[in-house]
This record gives C-alpha cells, sequence and structure tokens, in this order.
C-alpha cells in the first residue's frame, strides 16, 4: 500500500509545542485549564501537552483521559462493538476551560460524543478543541480551535498517527487505497 | 476478543475468557456510577423486559438500575399483577413481551431451566436472574468482581461456599465462576444440604465449618432458604446456626485478611453474627453496589453481540 509520511517525528514535537503556545496565548496563561484525551492516541497528546505547559508556565493543569464507547451514535450499526475502556476525570469540570484533545478530526462524531460525556460531569466554561491532524470531511458542524496539520483526503484514504507511548515513534502517515 | 454470545444464562457454559471481558468491562460501568449524572446512552432505543416470576427486590431493582443507567426503556412484569395469574403459560407472556417490542428478556423463575427454553424459541436476548436452584449468573459474576477487586486476583485462592449447597443457585454459579478462573472451591454444610456427588466437578466437600475455613481467603455464607424448606433438613434453625453459622472463633483458622461475602438478605444470628455482619471484613454492601456494574457489562456485551449477528 503506498504510504506517504506527513510528519516526522520533530515536526510532530514542533507542532506540539506550537498548539501549546497558542493554548496559553489564547487563555492568558494556564489559570482554569484542564486537558482532556480521547482514548487512545488523544491521551498522549494531552499528556505532552499537560506536561509542556507545566514546563512553561509551572502550573500542571488536571489531565483526564476519556471513552466515548457507551456515547458513540453508531453502535447499532456497529459490527463488532469496541470495548469500553474507563473514563478518568479525576478533577471537576464545572467551570474550567477544558481543552479537550484528539490525534485526528474526521467525521466530527468522536467530538460530538466526547462533549456530551464531559456535560455529564459538570459545565464547564468552555471547552477548546485540539486536533493533531485534521483530515476533512466533516458530517456534523464541529470544528477544532488549534490544528496541528490539515490534511485533504478521501474517505478510502487512512490517517496513521503513530505516537512514541504506544508505538515506540512519532510519525503521521497517510495511506492510499 | 469479541463477546459472541446473545444470551447470558449461566457460568457453567462460559468460558473463562468470557468472564474474564465481562469482568474488565466491569470495570468501566462502575465509572458510571461514580459521576453526577449517573446514565450513559448506549442502550438508548432498546427495550428491556424484566420478568420475575418470584419475589426479589435486591436483584431486581439492581438490574433496573443497571438498565437504567444505560439508558434503556424498562417494562417490569411481576407475576403478582400479570396474566400469569389468569393461567397463561411462560412462553406465552414472554411472546407477548417480545411482541411489545422488548429485546431482552431478564427473567428469574422457580423452575430450574427456564431461562434456556426461552433462549431457544424467542429472538429476545434472555439474561438469566436466577432460575430455581440452579444459576444466578449476575450474582456469580459480582461476587468474582468483588473479590478480584479486593485481592486482586481469582487464581489460587482459597473459596468456602458455605450453607444450603443443595438447593442454592448462588452456590452453583460461584463454583463454576471460581473455578474456572482458577481458585480451589470448598463447600460446607449439613450432610442433608450437600450433594452427594458434587466432588465429581472438582470441589472439595466438608461437613465440619471449621475445617472447612482452614486458611481460607473467601467466606460466602448462603442464605438459609426458608421458603425451600419443605421438608426438614435440619432439626432447627438453632442447631443449624450452631454448627454453620459464621462467627468470629470459626474464622480464627480462616486467613488473615478473609473476605466474608453473603449474597443477601441476611438472616441475621443464624448465618452470620452481626459483628461479622457488620465487620472489617465484610464487603457485602459492596457487593450490592458492584451488583450494578456487572449487570450493565452483562446488558452491554450481550447487546454488542446481538448487532454482529
Amino acid at each position: 500500500m503506498p504510504t506517504k509520511t506527513v510528519m516526522d517525528s520533530d515536526s510532530v514535537n514542533r507542532t506540539i509545542s506550537r498548539i501549546v503556545n497558542q493554548i496559553l496565548e489564547r487563555n492568558n496563561g494556564a489559570r482554569d485549564l484542564a486537558i482532556i484525551g480521547i482514548r487512545t492516541r488523544g491521551v498522549y497528546i494531552a499528556g505532552r501537552i499537560a506536561g509542556e505547559i507545566e514546563r512553561i508556565e509551572g502550573i500542571k493543569p488536571p489531565l483526564g483521559t476519556l471513552d466515548i464507547t457507551l456515547y458513540r451514535d453508531d453502535l447499532r450499526h456497529k459490527a463488532e462493538w469496541p470495548k469500553v475502556k474507563k473514563t478518568e476525570i479525576p478533577f471537576p469540570v464545572e467551570d474550567k476551560k477544558v481543552i479537550l484533545v484528539d490525534d485526528v478530526i474526521y467525521t466530527g462524531r468522536t467530538i460530538r460524543a466526547a462533549i456530551d460525556e464531559i456535560m455529564d460531569y459538570g459545565r464547564p466554561s468552555s471547552i477548546q478543541l485540539v486536533a493533531l491532524i485534521d483530515r476533512g470531511l466533516r458530517e456534523l458542524p464541529i470544528q477544532p480551535d488549534y490544528v496541528g496539520s490539515k490534511l485533504d483526503t478521501l474517505s478510502s484514504e487512512e490517517v496513521r498517527v503513530r505516537l512514541k507511548e504506544a508505538d515506540g515513534t512519532d510519525e503521521v502517515n497517510l495511506v492510499t487505497g | 476478543m469479541a463477546f459472541e454470545r446473545k444470551h447470558i444464562l449461566g457460568l457453567e457454559e462460559l468460558t473463562a475468557e468470557e468472564i474474564t471481558l465481562i469482568l474488565d468491562t466491569t470495570e468501566s460501568m462502575k465509572e458510571v456510577s461514580e459521576r453526577d449524572v449517573k446514565k450513559v446512552p448506549a442502550l438508548r432505543g432498546v427495550t428491556v423486559c424484566n420478568l420475575f416470576f418470584e419475589p426479589s427486590t435486591r436483584t431486581r431493582s439492581s438490574f433496573e438500575i443497571a438498565e437504567k443507567r444505560l439508558s434503556a426503556d424498562v417494562l417490569n412484569f411481576t407475576t403478582s399483577q400479570s396474566s400469569v395469574v389468569k393461567g397463561e403459560s411462560l412462553l406465552d407472556t414472554a411472546r407477548n413481551l417480545e411482541a411489545m417490542g422488548a429485546s431482552m428478556i431478564v427473567i428469574r423463575h422457580p423452575m430450574s431451566g427456564a431461562p434456556w427454553l426461552l433462549a431457544k424459541k424467542l429472538d429476545s436476548s434472555i439474561i438469566n436472574a436466577g432460575d430455581g436452584s440452579h444459576e444466578h449468573p449476575s450474582q456469580g459474576l459480582l461476587d468474582l468482581f468483588t473479590i478480584r477487586q479486593l485481592k486482586g486476583r481469582i487464581e489460587g485462592l482459597r473459596v468456602v461456599i458455605v450453607g444450603d449447597i443443595l438447593h442454592s443457585r448462588v452456590a452453583r454459579s460461584n463454583i463454576w465462576g471460581f473455578m474456572k478462573l482458577g481458585a480451589e472451591v470448598r463447600v460446607v454444610g449439613p450432610p442433608t444440604l450437600v450433594p452427594k456427588y458434587i466432588e465429581n466437578i472438582g470441589v472439595k466437600s466438608f461437613y465440619s465449618l471449621d475445617k472447612a475455613v482452614e486458611g481460607a481467603d473467601v467466606v460466602i455464607m448462603l442464605r438459609i432458604q426458608k421458603e425451600r424448606q419443605d421438608s426438614e433438613y435440619f432439626p432447627s434453625l438453632r442447631e443449624y446456626s450452631r454448627f454453620y453459622g459464621l462467627t468470629r472463633e470459626k474464622l480464627r483458622c480462616a486467613a488473615g485478611d478473609v473476605t466474608v461475602m453473603h449474597p443477601g438478605p441476611i438472616n441475621r444470628g443464624v448465618e452470620l453474627s452481626s459483628d461479622i455482619a457488620d465487620g472489617p471484613g465484610s464487603v457485602i454492601l459492596e457487593q450490592v453496589s458492584n451488583g450494578i456494574a456487572v449487570r450493565m457489562a452483562m446488558f452491554y456485551l450481550v447487546a454488542s453481540a446481538r448487532s454482529s449477528g
């Protein structure tokens, strides 16, 4: 299968640093920020963002993990249901500025589910969305606030994000065919 | 591994992998019960019917809460208020509920095997909430879950089940569940209430409580089912209690961190003395709250198997 490398390890790191700076600029620092990553790879990016914020601002924002399986809108159409994993939000989201993190934004349905789930935990003052890759082809009116890289893709193509924490290396590939 | 069963009827027919998947899924479901808004949309649009032919508060309420936390529509059906008293057969009753749109039926029935009959004849998914003196899989699973959470493992533990083994569906489900996950299972009770050939399935049987609890990590007390004692199995409750009631004294030979379980409702002073029921090793209330999460996991997995055909 033809594979094109869209980001290598350096550019993944530079992109995350840039996003962190944009987050801090837009929110005037790290006050009231909370970072929530969507399973699986959003969690690793969220962890890096939280670490980077701590390095720059000296405050580590609370970090949470979201498993959106129970909120999916396609359960009844799926042949195989995903294994449910744990959501862990060990802090009150009430009045927090939640930075929601995913690796790839595609149809927007995952983000819809994630927003619904966060709302069940309380009422954050805002939710801002980070996506390392925006591959277009949205089916819902949802847009990220911070984007690493925008790709024009076909639905037949696949965007593969590999991260050190899970895959041993940082890399984004576009697989065609 | 994907769960491929449309029904959960008993632990005897589940594999160790399937049981482990249910317990893992339960971990995730438990978190939902700890939130402010204890509800997720996973089973929206699914109608679940609770069909109870025997009185039950705990199990029925626990199933109902589990269904509601997954956003299913719930239909409760108890025999005292139904056409069953007019002579309708079990199958006809269940078919009618299915015609009303129920796609999952939770059944408790005094006849062993009743859930299997429904599973064979209906399209709905059947979940056994206790059939006669046969199986009570959700109770077995929640006991396994509670112990796994507490001790970090099931394998290698010494588990003692005490009391009316003959009539107890909780005992049967626990025997299968704990054995499949690698525990050593002992049963103990008066000779009239311990089935004669039970050692053939791989458990050790005892008539002396002191001997049975030696080195035990878990002691599961069964309720003396007064409603099932149609003939005399022991001379008096007082005598039963002296020989098989659990007291601090009798627990002394067990492991230091022994856990005491009881499926409820407790006959205080008969199976358990109050200092044990309310004591540090008792997880009886923990069992009740874990029961909801276990049942949510059962629904989720059965629904997933249904949708994959």
